[in-house]
């Protein structure tokens, strides 16, 4: 069998750490950077006679996140113990949520690939639940022993759990990284995967095209970036596929992604799989949620991704790629639709490309968030109708924005002022530059009205060489043709 | 009644055991086994299952930072602890 004959099946477990204050059942600070223990408070170290008090907050955000992928929210939900015995989780069990979980029966639409190859994915997620984290061990050498950092034990998490939807690395990346907009969109989670924030699980097995039941599968623990989910799954589906290819079997196992051997390597084996013995938490009352609570958390969700995406598409006349690269944040697209607002709806396209074109690449070079952009919404929406209404050239606008980059300006029309970057649009102005040319070039004056359009542009370009660049290349253009025809 | 792993129940709870004590362990396991024997045979159907003996909502806390810094204290209660954390001997799964 070749390489063809072999379908890749791709389940991804999302662990998101909620932006709330105070830890999901203790009210300790969930603030990043902390000494270490310092925000670990009686509840969070397991001191006997402690117990769990559910924080709103943590449901508030599982509750927006059930609907901005339009799952079933939970009317009851069910707190379980997950146990097991690890030194940074002081109780001896997890509290998680098993049988009930709070969010169920999802579903996100992402696009991947770029142009011509793009299309529409539909993922499907099983359920998201609400859980505690556990605390760092530091296996430095204190003595022979391992320290124990609780600051992160119950820090609030949701676990959001996709059906194995997807079918290619480049599939798991697309939902990966839409989960990663939508839930920085809605505000549950900062995204921050350097510390963690969002923590990546897949699920890989692969099976012979045409076969309707599952292989095998092994879970990638703990991939911290797309760059590795990639990757990862990449050498995972090489080397599952090698090894049924060669007779060999695939054990389930659990497995660790090494990023600087680009390989996976085996973490545990089915036999030695956990056995948690989940049951319900008899500290924790189930959770109920009421419909008007619901309907609050949703009164209060933003626009979300997919649908400003089909609305740039359909009445903004974006491109879907462009669409989309354009909600890849609330800020970014935050700050489109504040210039289409100044500038107005029909000059949405041109917004667009100053802003995913010079301005993306310059706060892409300095390494500057586009909330700290010295160029603001107004600047781009002022620079594209002067560039509309005739008053500077595409070059001249470059200048504009330079100076409005590096801070030398503030305001569109003082810059075009100060620089003299005006256009000459007057025509008696013009009409001398153009009589000059058309008297100064009989060949190609000739050639045009032979029928060879091309002839106007050396025309055009005399003029503009006359008048170094000032002259307004559309009116220059109107008033040779009204001349050499009229 | 399912055969029991207590050799399987040990290793999971962490707890050793001796020759007696596997024994007792044994006969009281086999107490609640058969004490949970009599609950399944009552006829449950049309009953939700119940995950708590309470038939009230959970209560919730507003999401605000209550707790003040009790490191030392806590640490304080540890068998061994140093620079601000607590020491545990070596694990390494």
């Amino acid at each position: 069998m070749n390489r063809t004959d072999w379908e890749t099946v791709i389940g991804l477990e999302i662990h998101a750490q909620l932006t709330t204050r105070s830890k999901i059942f203790s009210g300790a600070s969930t603030a990043f950077g902390a000494e270490p223990n310092r925000q670990a408070c009686a509840i969070d170290v397991a001191l006997p006679g402690t117990l769990p008090v559910l924080n709103r907050g943590a449901v508030e955000r599982a509750i927006r996140l059930g609907l901005a992928i339009e799952a079933e929210i939970a009317e009851r939900s069910v707190f379980a113990r997950k146990n097991y015995f690890y030194p940074d989780l002081p109780k001896g069990y997890q509290i998680s949520q098993y049988e009930l979980p709070v969010v169920k029966n999802g579903a996100i639409t992402v696009q991947v690939g770029e142009g011509e190859a793009a299309y529409e994915k539909t993922v499907r997620i099983t359920r998201a639940h609400l859980e505690e984290d556990a605390g760092k061990s530091l296996h430095e050498d204190f003595h022979g022993m391992t320290g124990i950092d609780l600051n992160r034990a119950g820090t609030p998490l949701l676990e959001i759990v996709s059906e194995p939807d997807m079918r290619s690395a480049e599939e798991a990346v697309a939902y990966a990284r839409a989960l990663h907009t939508l839930v920085r969109w809605i505000g549950v989670c900062d995204g921050n995967m350097q510390e963690g924030s969002f923590r990546i699980d897949a699920n890989v097995s692969v099976r012979p095209k045409g076969e309707t039941r599952l292989g095998t599968r092994r879970e990638i623990k703990n991939l911290n970036s797309f760059r590795f989910l990639q990757q990862a799954i990449d050498y995972e589906v090489r080397w599952q596929i090698e090894t049924l290819e060669e007779g060999g079997t695939v054990q389930q196992a659990t497995v660790l992604f090494d990023p600087e051997r680009g390989e996976t390597r085996v973490m545990r084996t089915k036999e030695d799989a956990h056995d948690y013995r989940y049951f319900p938490d008899p500290d924790l009352l189930p959770l109920v949620i009421d419909r008007a609570w619901i309907e609050e958390v949703r009164s209060n969700l933003p626009e979300l991704p997919q649908a400003l995406r089909r609305r740039l598409v359909e009445a903004h006349g974006l491109t879907p790629y462009d669409a989309n690269l354009l909600t890849a944040s609330k800020e970014l697209a935050d700050y489109y639709l504040a210039a289409v607002a100044a500038a107005g709806q029909a000059l949405a396209k041109p917004c667009a490309n100053w802003i995913l074109g010079e301005l993306a690449a310059r706060l892409n070079r300095s390494g500057i968030e586009i909330g700290e952009s010295p160029v603001r919404p107004t600047h781009i929406a002022a620079l594209v109708q002067r560039v509309h209404d005739g008053t500077i050239s595409h070059a001249g606008a470059k200048k504009v924005f330079e100076a409005l980059w590096t801070g030398e300006g503030q305001d569109v029309d003082a810059i075009i002022e100060a620089q003299g970057l005006e256009q000459v649009s007057d025509e008696s102005a013009l009409e001398s530059l153009v009589d000059a040319a058309i008297a100064a070039n009989p060949k190609s004056v000739e050639e045009f009205r032979a029928g060879k359009e091309k002839a106007l542009n050396a025309l055009v370009g005399q003029v503009m060489k006359a008048s170094r660049g000032a002259a307004n290349p559309q009116r220059v253009t109107e008033l040779l043709r009204r001349k050499l025809t009229g | 009644m399912p055969a029991i792993d207590l050799d399987r129940i040990a290793e999971l709870a962490r707890i050793e055991l001796t020759p007696d004590s596997a024994a007792a362990f044994r006969a009281d396991l086999e107490r609640v086994l058969a004490l949970v024997d009599r609950l399944q045979a009552v006829d449950a159907t049309g009953v939700a299952p119940m995950s708590h003996p309470l038939d009230l909502p959970q209560r919730l806390r507003e999401d605000i930072v209550t707790e003040s810094d009790q490191r030392d204290a806590l640490l304080a209660l540890a068998p061994a602890a140093e620079n601000g954390l607590y020491l545990v001997p070596k694990v390494i799964e």
